[in-house]
């Protein structure tokens, strides 16, 4: 079946299996490597991207669930005048280190701190429960998603 | 804080410094193995056992042939002919250790579920996923072996070759009379039995694989999300019969490894002999699910620590046992593992005398091997939580019974009773200066208040001093632990003609920020901008060399070396500055990127032009060779000894077992700091990976040997939402094992947060009568625990 | 992990999700935000033939109060329940249950309907449904029926819904009486080991996780109705259930959880 997308704002398509998953359709068809899989379960939320501005887990979505909708990948982030604000944070909060998870867990950030007002630490601890990181302990993480916020 | 010697005098090193690897990894622009674009690939998917134990009958792959995409099956048997060895074990630590013969695919019988058993290869990932379910095994199932003892006993021999399940013995007893008079002698003599559960590594990337194969001039690529692309590089060379220089391995972007990477597996030489066969690519990409069956799992020992020690409750001698889980075959070093944490029983503390036995057994569990600390943390679990207990029964402070047993700052180098030199340490001030970041007094008198009060809800204060051993490894250490490889590092140092520079290291980063760190080292010794320094690696092609990363070696070993090859092209340029400037080598400074003549400060020549002179050739000493560039390989003389004292406070909910961390403080020393973000960030990470071995993560099996948390639903590795802001600060105490006075980190969080935290949860339940509560320290454990005490209702 | 081969049919109305639900038969499965049934078919733990998109049934989505009830489409997503000011005045059980469902990824496409008809007794809306006394509007070819939340569940993932039925609505009295949800589990994204809700002053009390599907904790409620104390009633919490076992809790663990969250949560709605 034809999927069509508007994936950082440019409209894209391509033909595939009902069964095809969103992340393999951006990954695969699309050559959007950049959103990763990180578990078979909907726990890690490594391959966290934006539909229609919101968070979703595109691995946990066929891609004709979205068929018509838009779709933010990291890759749509960063601009010609650099990194976007969440980008930048958690450069200076130094909040990656293997950055496997960094895209999905930057995403979730945008969409978190776009979603609930006030944040505090605790807010956003809360906020990134889906979202596993086996490296930095996190502090760093909440560090720079509270910095983004302001 | 202690003083610090420090080499580095360019104003860089030691310096918070933003990483150079972050853009890339923030964009999606990095490139890991999945991510790799291969036209035309096929994809693999392994056909793996579902028992823990089990006859292979006939394999029916006709239905897998007829799904679209599907191209080949190949069981066992099948590619049995194409494997020159089996999977390589490199640390036979006793000359009679049992090596059952591990083949990439089983053949005959499947020793653990998850054993892979047959080959799909399709067209797609789609495809080689629907073929799996086409492939019908006749399994004859067998009663599995799944528990240490059980495995020891022997009832039930797994390989029938070797004979029994006992893979080897090994001890470490320099002096037993001494041990057994220590123990005869003690006013106390403290027993004490803990279980180190299996645990799975679980880094965010699973692993992946894929090999391109040059068919006509027989060259070959294999790309794998690796730790070690030099030593998989040797091992696969071997295990499938390649010409070494024909194979060049690469490790694109690695996201984490935490020791399970450090391995040479099925999937990779499955890969590459079916480059060879169909002659394209050929790629596989573990799923989440296999990544807890068939890739290694961590700890799993069962460790019985005794402390002696006299009234006052100074130690006299200690001696431990471990019965050790390597799981159904013997990884790359997983039988090295017990011996890493083997001389460290005593932990920190002074101790005239020592003892260490280690059994270790097959069961039909997933293979065991290193997982971050490997040995290390065993180790130091076992002595810090016998210290409370000790402290107990001495009657002292959990504080003061260690206080009284540190290792005298005096004594070092100390020679230690398992028969290593700790190179340097400071212990007391870590003590002091955890207890202050944590409020221990305060602290202390809120969990009396809440006791007087009767609360249901107990405070709970755990210490955990450590100290470890990293840094891996002077070779003939190594040799003499029965090690099948050196312990060196390799680096190279290249000033290019416009005075840009060029770093090719042997350590293979997968998450560390050796790109930053390498190039902070090379910047603050040469004067230049560290963007100015390229740091290139993971490429067997581009850096031949190598012992990769692991152990907490890539800055003590590989930055040494680099270290070492950077003053080599400094002596280098030194010597053609002073031809330029007409003046003696000796006579010259360098500072700040730049020569000048001591006493003539007007007589200078910039490192620029040196290197601009280098690459011309047209006005060299006599005899030089051109260009400026510098090889180094560094075998140390010792491992490095980080410590520190970590203490945690959590909240144990009476009513339901719920064990909440929420408070942590940490001091740690690993020498000097190259980058002091990157080290608090990997003490971060370490403790809180520590911390979930003590509160949430477990490998479940069942009676069967089935795997019950096979997924990050089922296998808790916590969020952010579990996790707290923990409270750090260092001191430094600089190793004099190398020039830089560095020791490593990357593993001391994780070393030190498993004790101080289950230390805190025995705490906080010791009015009970509760003196352990198993790993890990789930709300039903806790809660069970407390009922047996006698607890509320 | 990749899910089986399935065909596909999108459904932009219940008129149009019943007509394929009839053309496909028990071969179809309706997929709403697809935040269970994605992971399940990914594990290839369910394998439907053919798969109906009632994703875009716009008519399917709102919440609206009238009287003394709050209506909700069943498409209506969790996220939206947790902002909604509306909900939050006419029912902020309802609107904190669902604020702690899953994570916000999975709140943002998960829907009402699709977690009552997944029926997984280890969910929180169902058991928060239960405890307000919710009816449930089916559709089905042959017009819409209403079911009692309490008639609602019939075992372990399954419902009264027929095969060619769609959950299209489900109504809530208006309640602002005292309530609690006390959700235990060991992370936070992680499904309730034992959950308790206490809806509207006790009138409502019902357990997650302790039995094959969610239930209502009648004991305790007929204690509270009968004047017993909080802690009294508390004390029955676990009766009448047969919870499961699993690698987080045995059966007389989680009766004793549920004793224990059962008084927090009296205790927290005011009782």
């Amino acid at each position: 079946m034809e999927v069509s997308v508007i994936v950082n704002g440019t409209g894209r398509s391509a033909d595939v299996e009902p069964r095809t998953l969103l992340v393999h359709y951006l990954r695969d068809d699309l050559g959007l490597t950049g959103t990763n899989i990180g578990c078979d379960t909907s726990s890690c939320g490594a391959c966290t991207v934006l539909v229609d501005g919101r968070s979703a887990k595109s691995c946990t979505l066929l891609a004709a669930q979205v068929d018509g909708a838009e779709v933010t990948t990291i890759e749509g982030l960063a601009t010609a005048d650099g990194l976007h604000p969440m980008q930048q944070a958690f450069h200076e909060c130094h909040a990656l280190q293997c950055g496997y998870c960094t895209p999905g867990m930057v995403m979730a950030a945008v969409s978190l701190v776009d979603e609930y007002d006030d944040l505090d630490a605790a807010g956003v601890r809360v906020g990134l429960e889906g979202n596993l990181c086996r490296c930095t302990g996190y502090q760093n993480i909440v560090r720079a998603v509270l910095a983004a916020s302001e | 804080m202690t003083d610090t010697i420090s080499p580095f005098v360019g104003g860089i090193v030691g310096t918070p410094r933003l990483r150079k690897e972050d853009p890339a990894l923030l964009t999606g622009e990095s490139r890991f193995i999945d991510d790799l674009q291969l036209p035309g690939a096929l994809w693999i998917a392994l056909v793996r056992s579902p028992y823990a134990h089990a006859r292979i009958g006939a394999i029916d792959a006709s239905a897998a042939l007829a799904v679209d995409g599907v191209v080949a099956v190949y069981t066992g048997a099948d590619l049995e002919g194409d494997w020159a060895g089996p999977l390589p074990c490199a640390w036979p630590v006793t000359d009679d250790m049992k090596n059952p013969a591990h083949l990439p695919l089983a053949v005959g019988k499947a020793n653990f579920a998850g054993d892979g058993v047959a080959v799909v290869v399709a067209t797609s990932r789609y495809a080689a996923a629907d073929g799996v379910e086409g492939v019908v095994v006749d399994y004859e199932p067998l009663e599995a072996v799944v528990d240490v003892r059980d495995a020891a006993s022997d009832r039930l021999v797994i390989h029938e070759d070797c004979g029994t399940n006992v893979a080897y013995d090994w001890e470490l007893t320099p002096d037993p009379d001494g041990v057994a008079a220590a123990f005869e002698n003690a006013v106390h003599h403290v027993t004490e039995t803990y279980v180190h559960q299996r645990l799975i590594p679980a880094p965010m990337e699973t692993r992946g694989v894929a090999v391109v194969p040059a068919p006509h001039n027989g060259d070959m690529t294999l790309y794998s999300s690796t730790q070690i692309p030099h030593v998989l590089k040797v091992m696969a060379a071997l295990t499938l019969g390649v010409p070494e220089q024909k194979l060049r391995v690469v490790a694109p972007s690695v996201g984490g490894g935490f020791g399970c990477k450090l391995n040479v597996y099925a999937e990779e030489l499955v890969c590459m002999t079916l480059a060879n066969r169909h002659g394209v690519p050929v790629r596989w990409t573990e799923t989440r699910t296999e990544a807890a069956t068939a890739t290694i799992q961590g700890r799993a020992q069962r460790q019985t620590i005794e402390l002696a020690a006299d009234a006052d409750g100074k130690l006299t001698g200690v001696r431990a046992t471990l019965l050790a889980d390597m799981g159904a075959y013997l990884q790359l070093v997983a039988p090295g593992v017990p011996l890493l944490g083997a001389f460290l029983y005593h932990g920190l503390y002074d101790v005239p005398v020592y003892s260490f036995t280690c059994r270790s057994v097959f069961t039909n569990l997933t293979p065991t091997d290193a997982y971050r600390g490997a040995g290390r943390p065993e180790a130091t679990y076992a002595i810090e939580r016998a210290m409370d207990a000790l402290a107990v029964a001495v009657g002292v402070g959990q504080d003061e019974i260690r206080s009284r047993n540190f290792i005298p700052t005096e004594k070092f180098p100390y020679d230690s009773p398992a028969g290593l030199i700790f190179d340097s340490g400071n212990y007391q001030p870590t003590l002091d200066r955890a207890k202050e970041l944590m409020d221990w007094d305060g602290r202390r008198a809120e969990q009396a208040e809440r006791r007087a009060a009767g609360s249901t809800m107990h405070l709970g204060l755990g210490i955990s001093s450590y100290v470890e051993m990293c840094g891996l490894a002077p070779s003939r250490t190594l040799a003499a632990l029965n090690y099948g490889a050196g312990g060196w590092e390799s680096a190279t140092v290249r000033i290019l003609p416009t005075c840009k520079v060029q770093v090719v290291t042997g350590a293979t980063p997968h998450g560390q920020g050796h790109e930053t760190s390498w190039s902070m080292i090379v910047a603050d010794q040469l004067g230049v901008d560290p963007d100015d320094v390229e740091v290139l690696h993971s490429d067997t092609a581009i850096s031949p060399l190598g012992m990769d990363t692991y152990g907490s070696r890539s800055l003590s070993v590989g930055g040494t070396a680099l270290w070492m090859a950077t003053e080599k092209v400094i002596h280098k340029a030194r010597a053609i500055a002073a031809h330029m400037l007409e003046a003696n080598a000796d006579d010259l400074d360098f500072a700040g990127g730049t020569f000048t003549v001591k006493g003539s400060p007007d007589k200078e020549v910039p490192l620029a032009a040196v290197a601009f002179g280098a690459f011309t050739a047209h006005d060299l000493p006599d005899g030089m060779e051109p260009n400026l560039e510098a090889q180094v390989t560094w075998d140390p003389g010792n491992f490095v000894f980080p410590f520190g004292t970590h203490i945690a406070v959590v909240e144990v909910d009476e009513e339901t077992g719920a064990v909440e961390l929420i408070d942590y403080a940490a001091v740690d020393d690993c020498g000097n700091q190259i980058n002091p973000m990157i080290v608090e960030g990997q003490l971060h990470g370490g403790i809180v990976q520590g911390v979930a071995q003590a509160l949430w993560e477990e490998a479940i099996y069942d009676a069967d040997g089935q795997l019950r948390s096979a997924n990050l639903a089922d296998y808790l590795v916590p969020s952010a939402a579990e996790c707290i802001d923990m409270k750090l600060d260092h001191t430094v105490t600089p190793s004099p094992t190398n020039p830089m006075g560095v020791k490593g980190v990357g593993e001391a969080g994780t070393i030190a947060s498993t004790p101080a935290v289950m230390n805190a949860v025995v705490d906080a339940l010791r009015p009970m009568g509760i003196t352990d509560v198993r790993m890990p320290a789930s709300p039903m454990t806790v809660r069970r625990a407390i009922e047996a005490a006698g607890g509320s209702s | 992990m990749i899910p089986a081969a399935v065909d596909y049919v999108r459904a932009d109305s219940a008129e149009a999700a019943i007509a394929a639900l009839v053309e496909h038969g028990d071969e179809a499965k309706l997929l709403a935000g697809g935040q269970s049934l994605v992971p399940l078919m990914r594990l290839r733990l369910a394998t439907p033939t053919v798969l109906v998109d009632v994703g875009r049934a716009t008519d399917l989505v709102g919440i609206s109060v009238e009287g003394d009830t709050v209506s909700i489409g069943a498409l209506t997503t969790h996220s939206t329940l947790e902002h909604s000011a509306e909900l939050a005045a006419a029912c902020p059980l309802l609107a904190h249950v669902a604020s702690l469902v899953g994570d916000p990824a999975v709140r943002h496409r998960g829907t009402l309907g699709g977690s009552l008809a997944h029926a997984d007794p280890a969910s929180d809306l169902p058991a928060a449904v239960l405890a307000l006394g919710g009816t449930l509007v089916v559709a089905g070819p042959g017009g819409t029926r209403e079911v009692a939340a309490t008639d609602f569940f019939t075992g372990f993932l399954e419902s009264v819904l027929a095969v060619d039925e769609v959950l299209t609505e489900v109504r809530v009295p208006v309640s602002t009486g005292g309530w609690s949800y006390q959700k235990f589990n060991r992370r936070a994204q992680d499904w309730a080991i034992v959950g308790v809700v206490v809806a509207e002053g006790g009138a409502g009390v019902s357990l997650v996780n302790m039995a094959s599907t969610p239930i209502r904790a009648t004991a305790v409620e007929a204690a509270l109705a009968g004047g017993a104390s909080a802690t009294d009633a508390a004390a029955s919490a676990a009766d009448g259930t047969e919870p499961p076992t699993d690698n987080q809790a045995d059966g007389p663990y989680r009766e004793h959880l549920a004793r224990v969250l059962t008084a927090r949560a009296l205790t927290a709605a005011g009782i």
